[in-house]
This record gives C-alpha cells, structure tokens and sequence, in this order.
C-alpha cells in the first residue's frame, strides 16, 4: 500500500484533532506518523499526517466533512519539502565520543547534553536522512528516542495559507473561543 | 436585551429562537436545571415525556423526517445521553436534522468518573454532523445557533451539544448577535454549469437513459421539479427506498424500487441502460448489490450535496454537487426546446415500452400477492398491505412509518405510494429495528389531522414498545399500528432459510397477546388471524377514535421477493424459494 502524506488546515478547537484521527481509524488504516502545530495565522492549526491507504482521495473528501476542517490535502506527489525532527539519547563514553561528534558533524546533527555516558543528539532532516542516520548511530546503543514526525510544505505559490479561510473577528464581536 | 438568564434559560430562549416547538426527552439528574427553566416557557415549548430515550430520539426523528424541521431530543447525562445513540446514529445514516441535548456533571468534576458521567461527546463523535461541550454559560447561544445552522444545513445531520450543570445553572446576559464563524463550513448548493450541462448532453444523447430518484429529492422539496425534468425527457424514474414519494407510483414515468428487494423489471433496466442520472441517492449496498457489477453499460451522473458521496460506491462520469432541487431547476432551465427532443422521445417510447414488457413478465405486485403457494394460507402478509394500501389510497391523508425486516420491505413493494413526499418514512441506512412505533409519535404530533400507521414486525414491536405510553399520555388518537406478526425475526430467519441451511438459531420469536397488551396501555386492540377479516380491521381502526393496535397473525415462514443475496450482482435476483 501507498504512503500518503496529507497536510490539512484546521480550527483549533478542542477535539478537532480527535475528530480528524476518529476519521483515518474507522477505516482501519495505520497512521504511520502524525505531527501538528499552529499555524502562520491565530486560531488556525496546521497537520501533517503520512497514512498507508489505497483510498486516500475518500479519506481526503471524507476528512472535509468535518465541520473544523478548512483545508485538506494529499501532497504525496507534489514537490514539497519534508522535515522531520528526532532526539536521540546515545550511549557514549569517553572512548566513543570522538566519533560520534564526527559522524554528527556529517549528518549536520547537533549534540544538545552530554552526560557522563550519554548524549543528546538532535537532528532534522529529510524522513530518510533521519532514518539513515538513526541507522548509523544505532550500533553505539540507543537509550532513548523520540521523533516528531513528518512536516510537510509544497514549495513555490501554491500551498496551505491558513489566512484565506478564516475571516477577522466579524463586526466587532469577538466569536468566544469553544471551552 | 439585559437581562441576565440562567444556562438553561437561554437554551429555551434559544431553541424557541430558532423555531423549535416540540422537544422529546427524559429528564436527570444533570439536566434537571433545563427541566427547571422550561416550566416558564412550557406554553411555547411543548415537552413529550417519552418512556425511553431511544423512543424519545426516534421520536424527535420521526418529526423531523415528516416536516423536513428540526427535530429535538433530550437525555440526561451517562445512560440517559447513551440511551439516545441509536437514534443519532440513525439519524445520521439517513440525514436527519436531529439536535440532541444532553446534561453532564458539573464541570469541576468532569472526567473524575462522577455519578452518571459518560463522554457523550467523545462516544458520538463519529456518529454526529457535529458536537460541542460546553462549560461556559456564556457560550450557550452562540453554540445553540451554530449547532442547529449545521444540523439543518448542506446534508442534514444530527448535532449534539452536552452541557454541564453548572453552565445551565449560572447566569449571563446573552449575546445573541454573534455571527457564525464557519470557515470550514460551506454547503455547495449550486451545482457546476458546465457539468450540468455536460450532464444534458449525456441524457440527450442516451437511448436508454434512467433516473434514480434518492432521498435527496425529498429533503430538498424537489418532488414537482424532478417530475418536471423526467417528463420533459420522458426518462423512466427508479424511487429508492427513501426516495418513495418524489413521484407517485402511479405516475406513468415511475417504474419502482431498485435493489436488494427492489422489481426485477427496475434491477434489470439498470443493467442494461446506457446513461444513469442519480439525484440524492447515495448507491448504497442494498441498491448496487456488488458495486462492480453495476450498471455495466451506463455513464453515470451523479447529484448529491456531499462531495464526499460523489465516487464512494460506483465510479461516477458526470459529479455534480449540489442541493438537487437548485440542481434540477438549473437542468431544466438548460434543457433545449421540445422541438429539438423528437428523436429523444421516439427512444424514450421504445425504452419504456421494453420496460414495461420486463414488468409484465415478473410483474411485481400482482404476480407476488397472488402466488399460488399463498393460496392455502390463512393469512398471507400481502394480504394484509393489499388492504391497507386500497384502504389508505382511498381514504388519502396518511403517513405510513415502518420499522426495519420484512415487513419493511412488503410495506416498499406492495403499498401503492401515492401520496407525495415524507408520507413513507422508515430506518433506511442503519436498519434500526424499533425506529417505528416511537417514530410514528413524533409525526402524529406533527400531523395531528392526519392518519398516522406505524407498520412493524413482532420483534421491531417489542424493541420500543413501551412508547405506546406516551402516545396514550400525549392524547395522540390518530396513531394506528399494524404488527406483521410472524413469530420470528423473519428477514434473519428468511436469510437462514435461504442460505444457512435452515438452521434458525436465535430468530423464533414469542411475545404477549399484542391486542391485550394494547388494551393495557388503554388503547383499542384487534387481533388478526384470517384474511377475510383484514378489512374490517383496518376498517374498525379508522373508525376509533384514539390509537389501535392490530396484531396481524401473519403466515410465519413467508419470504420477501424477488431478493438479490447480499454482495451478488442485481442482475441475479432469486424469485422465488426453488431459485434459492
């Protein structure tokens, strides 16, 4: 099955995002990653979500159903840039530090703490240059680890502006927040 | 206004600014304070008491789907609030604008698992238009406008708002000048001019064209356009089950209902036409069978208000969204001039006539009511609809709601619906067994000068018959139930018969004496049991006045055909037992 990388718009109310998950799990599909975060405009939020689906256009009509969501769409094969972030906490003693500075220095990783046997390694790149280099650090023994998931934004013009969609406060009233 | 209202107060002031007049509920604990302020407005807000929330719901739906209003319905919180999922669900599947209310704990306990707390919100979310907690009094009207603008609006749906005690308890001057803020709301009325055109060029070039005439013709009033459009291109009209009424059957267009239980003379037309213009039908399971094999031969437009329907089931040539009434008068407005649609006609007369051929051959009603193997029977099924559609038909001023099985289906096939729009409601996408009795007291309150029946099996019956309570507390005299008494679960039992071997586990079915149990309740009960006394039943029901109950003793081991078996093309219908 396809991965598909869907970034949506959405008002930030409570709940919404619950909704949009409720949506993509009643199809039974995984949701291999999920990332979210306000967006370039107040009371807007924005989603990236990666799901394994051979359906993804009736998720992506079905997702606009909600009444919270402004935009929806499936970037997969547009040009985009993707990012994804992932800390790392690696086993490093004295003896092993040397080199993983260096192999940082090659994946352009930053090293955050260093502990008396472990570091904090902070890293953001393409989803396969952080697999590759989660790959290369594993064999110094990782303690912990966490990624953010995927990020996506299609490059030039055309893209996800949250602005459009979302009108000022009306005539002078402001519309009270939702809880 | 300056005056400061309670919660609760504003959601009465609220619901009666939006035109509500009848509500169905039972009140708890948590909702006790909106019980406490409807005592002053009770003179404009008319509360049913009804025995169960989930009569109370269908209630309020069955109101909603005879007027195209809103309709309301109340629960507490916990089991109250859970009572009523069903009818939401129900509601959902067939697009009706239901709002719900709930009462919750009071906000400073919320989520501490209090007495009767449930996550309304949470366990509907995927079963609601929309839905909304609200904590802050101050909230309240803007959350009433906007929950019932999106429950009546674009695809009607059901909208629940929980509420804590304390938001209803407190006090605040209402705002009611918000404007609704929904940017990600914006139903498509109008449908595309290009493809509406594109859609007539389709329909004009096509031999054998058909229309199929879905539910969404009755939600959007768009009955008398719809014939129009049909008539001036003299294309054949299909009615789905929900989509009864939008042309009388005995309109000369109009050949029937599709699908599972539909006419074989409708389910082979599908088959074989070449263009396919659905308005407000959703291609549901039970109207494709298996959706590859469907209408093979056919470039297929489709109409609905949800984008999200367009291409779901069936592959779709022509997409138009939009509300099938603005849809079809945008069709009519650019159809060309009857002088230019000579050719179409010929084709027409020559469609139909086949048409018509298919029908004489497997002639639905008729040959089906008239069987041979009926012949010994005391009391066949399809007796009992043939009276009561001659009854009906005669008299005029009825609504007819059914429940869900068998007798659903006799009741589609075998009464004659003539009778317009929202006179045939029923449990369509959920298949809610009990949905009618309850149901059928929400548009008797609605229609209080018409005849209202309830039809329903023994076991539908006995899942929501404690509403016969409230329709006696109500004084609602123009109810009259006909309970299709089998003795089973008779369309799980019709499908063990026809596919599992017989093996009938868990589908015989006893109950009390109905007609007793009606009297209990104080209503008039009639009992049954042989042919030649179906008429002066119903005739004796008509005649009371106050509500009756007739327990139909039916045939118990009938089946309804023609049937397509589930996932099976449509063009492979078994018509009787031997073909099974």
């Amino acid at each position: 099955m396809k991965k598909h990388t869907i970034v949506a718009l959405l008002q930030d109310r409570p709940g919404v995002l619950s909704r949009v998950i409720g949506l993509i799990r009643r199809r039974g599909y995984n949701i291999e990653s999920l990332a979210v975060g306000h967006s370039e405009t107040p009371g807007v939020s924005r989603l990236t979500i990666v799901v394994e689906s051979e359906h993804v256009e009736q998720v992506v009509k079905q997702l606009y159903r909600l009444i919270e969501v402004l935009k929806v769409s499936d970037v997969t094969d547009d040009p985009t840039v993707e990012r994804e972030m992932t800390m790392i906490k690696l086993h490093a003693p004295p003896a092993a530090r040397h080199e993983i500075i260096s192999m940082c220095s090659v994946f352009g990783a930053r090293i955050v703490d260093v502990g008396s046997n472990t570091m904090i390694i902070e890293m953001t790149g393409t989803p396969g240059k952080v697999e590759n280099f989660i790959e290369v650090v594993r064999p110094y023994g990782i303690k912990e680890m966490m990624r953010t998931g995927r990020i996506a934004m299609v490059r030039g013009a055309r893209g996800h502006n949250a602005g459009e969609y979302v009108e000022p406060a009306t005539n002078g009233v402001a519309v009270p927040a939702l809880n | 206004m300056t005056k400061p209202l309670t919660g609760a107060q504003i959601m009465c002031e609220a619901l009666i600014r939006e035109g509500v007049e009848v509500m169905f509920g039972i009140p708890g604990g948590a909702i006790m304070p909106f019980y406490y302020a409807m005592w002053d407005y009770r003179d404009r807000l008319r509360h049913v008491l009804c025995r169960h929330e989930q009569g109370a719901g269908h209630a309020a739906e069955g109101y909603a789907r005879a007027t195209g209003r809103l309709g309301v319905c109340i629960g507490t919180s916990g089991p109250g609030a859970t009572n009523l999922v069903t009818p939401i669900a129900d509601a959902m599947m067939d697009s009706t604008p239901l709002l719900a209310i709930t009462g919750q704990v009071g906000s400073h306990v919320l989520g501490k698992d209090a007495f009767q707390e449930t996550d309304i919100t949470g366990i509907t979310m995927p079963i609601t238009k929309h839905n909304y907690l609200v904590k802050n009094v101050d909230e309240l009207p803007y959350v009433f406008k906007e929950a019932i603008h999106i429950a009546t609006t674009g695809r009607p749906g059901p909208v629940l708002i929980d509420i804590t005690k304390d938001a209803m308890q407190k006090t605040t001057v209402p705002n009611w000048d918000i404007k609704l803020n929904l940017p990600g709301y914006k139903p498509t009325y109008q449908g595309n001019r290009r493809q509406i055109r594109e859609a007539i060029k389709l329909l004009i070039s096509a031999k054998k064209p058909l229309i199929i005439a879905g539910h969404g013709i009755i939600m959007a009033g768009a009955h008398r356009e719809l014939q129009e459009f049909a008539e001036r291109l003299r294309i054949p009209v299909i009615t789905t089950l929900h989509g009864i009424g939008a042309i009388p059957e005995n309109h000369p267009l109009a050949i029937g209902m599709p699908g599972m239980h539909g006419w074989v003379h409708v389910n082979r037309a599908i088959q074989e036409c070449d263009v396919l213009f659905n308005i407000g039908g959703r291609f549901d399971d039970r109207v494709t069978g298996k959706a590859s094999t469907f209408a093979p031969n056919a470039r297929i437009i489709h109409v609905d208000i949800d984008p999200s329907e367009i291409g779901k089931n069936v592959r779709v040539d022509v997409p138009i969204v939009g509300d099938a009434r603005l849809v079809l008068q945008a069709l009519l407005e650019d159809l060309p001039p009857p002088s230019e649609l000579a050719e179409l006609h010929t084709h027409a007369s020559d469609w139909m006539e086949h048409i018509r051929e298919m029908q004489d051959k497997h002639q639905g009603k008729q040959q089906y009511k008239n069987r041979a193997a009926m012949a010994n029977m005391s009391l066949p099924p399809h007796d009992v609809y043939e009276a009561l559609s001659r009854t009906l038909n005669a008299r005029g001023n009825y609504r007819v709601v059914t429940d869900v099985g068998q007798h659903q289906m006799w009741a589609a096939q075998l009464i004659d619906w003539n009778q317009g729009p929202r006179t045939h409601i029923t449990s369509g996408g959920a298949g809610t067994m009990g949905f009618a009795v309850p149901a059928a007291l929400g548009v008797a309150i609605a229609y209080p000068n018409e005849t209202v029946w309830a039809i329903v099996g023994d076991g539908g019956f006995q899942m929501t018959n404690q509403e016969m309570a409230t329709i006696m507390q109500e004084g609602l005299k123009n109810i009259k139930v006909a309970v299709i008494n089998n003795g089973y679960l008779g369309m799980v039992r019709q499908w063990q018969e026809l596919f599992e071997h017989k093996r009938y586990s868990g589908t015989p079915l006893s109950g009390p004496n109905f007609a007793k149990l009606a009297e209990a309740y104080g209503w008039k009960g009639i009992t049954v049991e042989r042919s030649e006394d179906v008429q002066s039943a119903i005739d004796e029901a008509h005649a009371t006045d106050g509500p009756v109950l007739i327990d139909f003793r039916v045939e118990r081991e009938v089946n309804v055909f023609p049937m397509v078996p589930q996932n099976k093309s449509i063009g492979e219908m078994i018509l009787s037992e031997s073909q099974a």
